[in-house]
């Protein structure tokens, strides 16, 4: 038991670090955000997996917390998206020559 | 927030005790144990909330709360986990490439479902799945940020490729 | 409670996680890139705190972790409206 919870806790986090690198790595702030909210989301839901099977007695209030990370997270990032285009912040394309993912960083 | 309805129909008294179950739900969960007095308070907080957020129910009147309903919306959940998985994957494997495999583009994508609940899911579902970002919701049309567009993409192969699988679903419990 | 290897192991890629997160916050190079690094900190610290009630043992920070993330959301959304608002 202790070893599946441990597998859902290592996978969790890596995923959490992965999201964190594409923060770091993505070209625009459209594609941050996509990486961001994605990864972040199943990572966050994997350790909270990981610790109802490390601590059973927690899962009702652990539901709670999963389905309000899956419930707002992605609605907070289409907000900021929305924002963003209402500011007139214009989406990085390949198309576009004139700089590329070097430029950006 | 998201859009301007049209026509919503009057909320009726399924929709509060709909809500009214849901409230209570969530009291019984986060408190944790099945106490009597635990659970008479829950039936009074839920009713307070219900009665408060009459003005606002018109939010649950794109439900369709039916024993029919109850396998599309399995289904939904089923497809939703494994989109969600997907998409995970997808972007470790870009983030993680050195050459950065993007090709991004905002574009439309069309949407059948009539009330602001079902619009609501199905932007969030689109979020959270491969490579789309919902990025606005315009009655029909829902503005949407993909990582890896092909060329040449117009509205019906777009909204082919990233709606329709969980339209078809998730029109099964929301008008 | 006395940790296995794992679980060190996933608490170091959290860590370097937040300590990525926060590069991006510092960097920039503009408001919204901070916004969103700042979005994904606070799901990172939400499940943090879960993290952080196993570790003591005590449920109590499971509260605490529901209360954050609920206002962390407003936030973001608040600071949404703001970026709307300036465009």
């Amino acid at each position: 038991m202790r070893l599946i919870a441990d597998l859902f806790l290592v996978i969790g986090a890596a995923f959490t670090l992965f999201g964190a690198i594409g923060l770091i790595r993505m070209p625009d702030v459209y594609n941050r955000i996509q990486a961001g909210t994605k990864a972040v989301t199943l990572g966050s839901l994997c350790l909270l997996i990981g610790i109802a099977l490390l601590y059973p007695a927690w899962w009702s209030k652990l539901l709670v917390i999963g389905v309000l990370i899956l419930i707002t997270n992605p609605l907070g990032s289409s907000t900021i998206a929305r924002a963003l285009l209402k500011a007139g912040v214009k989406p990085w394309s390949k198309a576009t020559v004139s700089h590329t993912g070097e430029a950006d960083r | 927030m998201m859009t301007k309805s049209i026509q919503q129909p009057e909320p009726g008294f399924v929709h509060g005790l709909f809500l009214f179950l849901l409230v209570f739900a969530l009291w019984m969960l986060l408190v944790g144990n099945l106490d009597t007095t635990e659970m008479a308070a829950g039936v009074v907080v839920a009713l307070i909330v219900t009665l408060a957020s009459r003005p606002h129910l018109s939010i649950l009147t794109g439900l369709i709360i039916s024993p029919t309903a109850l396998l599309p919306l399995l289904r939904y959940l089923g497809t939703f986990t494994v989109a969600l998985v997907q998409a995970n994957l997808d972007m470790a494997r870009r983030v993680l490439s050195p050459s950065l495999p993007l090709q991004p583009a905002v574009v439309e994508v069309e949407t059948n479902l009539k009330s602001p609940l079902g619009r609501l899911i199905l932007a969030n579902s689109i979020t959270l799945t491969p490579g789309t970002l919902t990025v606005d919701v315009q009655d029909q049309v829902l503005l949407v940020h993909w990582v890896d567009c092909p060329p040449g993409s117009d509205l019906a192969s777009t909204t082919q490729a990233i709606t329709s699988k969980f339209e078809q679903h998730l029109k099964g419990f929301v008008l | 409670m006395t940790l296995t290897l794992l679980e060190i192991v996933a608490l170091g890629l959290l860590g370097a996680a937040v300590l990525l997160s926060l590069l991006r916050l510092i960097l920039g190079p503009t408001a919204p890139d901070r916004v969103v690094a700042a979005d994904t900190l606070a799901v990172i610290t939400t499940s943090g705190l879960v993290i952080l009630a196993a570790l003591l043992g005590s449920p109590l920070y499971l509260d605490v972790a529901l209360i954050y993330g609920t206002l962390a959301f407003v936030g973001v959304v608040a600071i949404a409206r703001t970026i709307e608002g300036n465009g």
